[in-house]
């Protein structure tokens, strides 16, 4: 069975509700990170004595999830929808092809170890 | 500004000469509580040092630097004290000529005599008041410490840390033991035992100290000097590779803001305890440091609210650091409105010297010495003449240690006064700190090579990591 990756990138304050979303629709892991971006939304200024430095990125939150592709539709409908602000800067969602994905302890490979 | 009672060799003498003499001269002795408020002033002017000062410079810098700047702070601090204890003290503080002292107190002997037991005795400001000369020696040795490392943020994020220290000793040996020689030497209140002895007991006193300047805790000897010192290193240095294009924000302002309160609080002990007693003048440059600073963290925080729409913890700590730079002359020289004053002028014309004034003067002084040290120390320094008069407040000053009358020298010749010390401090530590930086660079280059920089001054400078994720 094909497998496909998804990472969003979110506003980190709306992690929770994703984590319950894709929960009720039987994810059973994600892999979370930090990290910094910038889309339309533009950064900011920092002022530090007389340095003044333009800063683009802001924090975001990064999740990953694997899943089968049959998953694909509805998490991903799940993650836009309770991510969902409406202003900008509510991120992006990514769909790409997975490969294998295997169960460290046990071995299993496939959907079995999404 | 001390003259002991009886130094090593003159006690001895003196003893062998007339044993009788020695013990019916009653030197007065210490009171406990004057001994125990400079002990903990003491401290408190190391706490300054390490952490205050290592903090707050180490927070402005790159992570990648961050142990550069603990170690130059820490290291340097120690290796003047240790030159302090060796040399320093004498050159400073015994009685030589108007720009240096002489060798009495060389490897501080005659502080204490193991034979006897006894401890020389150091004056302060008032007749038959004294503290153990010892402390005195303890007190002013963070003094010559913090002064040479706040030079450490001219230069910070490039400079070898062999030429530091090298630098280091120098310029101490040059520059600041002769400042403050000029500047606090003198022979004490109870050497003016009358009118006739006065005229020449003046004269023994250092050069800035004779024509009356006012510097009660080293607006000159301190951030004048270090500021200036800085300045010029950060011209002979160069500017950071980069500079400009890359972005170098602090790497962590917390450190900073920390650093900062422990600068305000371990400078009670810096300004108050430069009063050497427990009493009013303490008490006074007590609430002076209290007031002056608060009234700098409103100023520079209000003028950069209104000048770049937010005002930044970044610009409090400075203007906390800048009012305390600035009312460092004046801690017991003026009252506390003048404080007040001095306080908010230095909040925004410091803010200035680091923005403005740092675009002018075109040197990359990475940590803002000059334009908090320097430009802080340069407008205490001369507002000190301004508010030490009595019509603005202030105590006056003693015009006649016979009688210890107070009076004062009106405004504009006390600002006279202070402009002369002010220039005479610029000049001499421009000059100083040149040579200092000359043979550093001649010696061991003063400059980490450009990959060394690159990588950070940790790894490259101590084989360390600061932050190991």
């Amino acid at each position: 069975m094909a497998m496909k990756m998804i990472t969003a990138v979110i506003r980190p304050h709306k992690l929770d509700d994703l984590e319950l979303a894709v929960a009720q629709l039987g994810v059973q892991g994600m892999t979370v990170v930090e990290v910094q971006g910038y889309g339309r939304q533009h950064g900011h200024l920092e002022v530090y004595r007389g340095a003044e430095y333009r800063v683009e990125f802001l924090a975001r939150t990064q999740v990953q999830i694997a899943v089968d592709e049959t998953l694909v539709e509805p998490v991903v409908e799940a993650i836009a929808n309770v991510t969902r602000t409406g202003k900008v800067g509510d991120g992006r969602i990514f769909v790409a092809p997975l490969g294998q994905a295997i169960r460290i302890r046990t071995g299993e490979t496939g959907t079995a170890a999404a | 500004m001390t003259k002991t009672r009886l130094t090593g060799r003159a006690a001895a003498l003196l003893a062998a000469l007339a044993p009788s003499l020695a013990l019916a001269q009653d030197a007065p002795t210490p009171e406990k509580g004057d001994t125990a408020w400079m002990l903990v002033s003491t401290l408190l002017v190391v706490l300054m040092t390490i952490p205050g000062l290592a903090l707050f410079y180490g927070g402005l810098v790159r992570a990648k630097n961050m142990l550069s700047v603990l170690m130059q702070v820490m290291v340097g601090f120690s290796l003047i004290v240790v030159l302090w204890c060796l040399y320093g003290y004498s050159l400073a503080f015994t009685e030589g000529n108007a720009f240096i002292g002489g060798g009495a107190r060389l490897f501080m002997q005659g502080l204490f005599d193991p034979a006897t037991g006894t401890f020389a005795m150091a004056a302060t400001f008032s007749k038959g008041v004294v503290i153990p000369e010892i402390v005195f020696a303890a007190f002013q040795a963070t003094f010559a410490g913090i002064t040479c490392c706040l030079i450490v943020g001219a230069f910070a994020e490039r400079m070898r840390f062999a030429a530091v220290l090298i630098f280091m000793t120098i310029w101490f040996t040059i520059c600041y033991l002769p400042i403050a020689h000029m500047v606090w030497f003198w022979m004490g209140p109870d050497a003016y035992t009358s009118a006739e002895v006065a005229a020449e007991t003046t004269a023994k006193a250092g050069l800035l100290w004779q024509r009356g300047a006012l510097d009660f805790a080293g607006g000159t000897v301190v951030h004048i000097n270090a500021g200036v010192a800085g300045l010029v290193g950060a011209y002979m240095i160069g500017k950071r590779v980069g500079l400009g294009r890359e972005p170098m924000p602090p790497h962590n302002l917390v450190l900073t803001m920390i650093g900062a309160s422990l600068l305000w609080v371990g400078w009670f002990g810096f300004n108050a305890g430069s009063a050497l007693e427990a009493g009013n003048s303490a008490a006074l440059a007590f609430l002076n440091t209290l007031l002056a600073t608060a009234g700098a963290v409103i100023a520079w925080s209000a003028a950069e609210w209104a000048l770049k729409r937010h005002a930044s913890v970044l610009g409090a700590a400075s203007g906390a650091v800048a009012g305390l730079v600035a009312i460092t002359p004046a801690a017991g020289n003026v009252g506390p409105m003048g404080a007040l004053a001095i306080g908010l002028i230095a909040g925004v014309v410091c803010l200035w010297g680091v923005t403005g004034l740092k675009r002018l003067l075109k040197a990359d002084d990475s940590l803002d010495v000059f334009g908090v040290h320097g430009v802080g120390g340069i407008v205490g320094a001369l507002l000190t003449g301004v508010f030490n008069n009595p019509a603005l407040g202030g105590p006056g000053l003693v015009t006649d240690w016979v009688t210890a009358s107070v009076g004062s020298n009106g405004i504009l010749a006390q600002l006279w006064i202070q402009a002369e010390a002010v220039g005479v401090t610029v000049v001499w530590s421009a000059v100083a700190a040149f040579i200092a930086f000359k043979v550093a660079d001649l010696l061991v280059g003063l400059r980490v090579p450009e990959e060394s920089e690159r990588e950070g001054l940790d790894t490259t400078e101590h084989n360390e990591r600061a932050y190991t994720n």
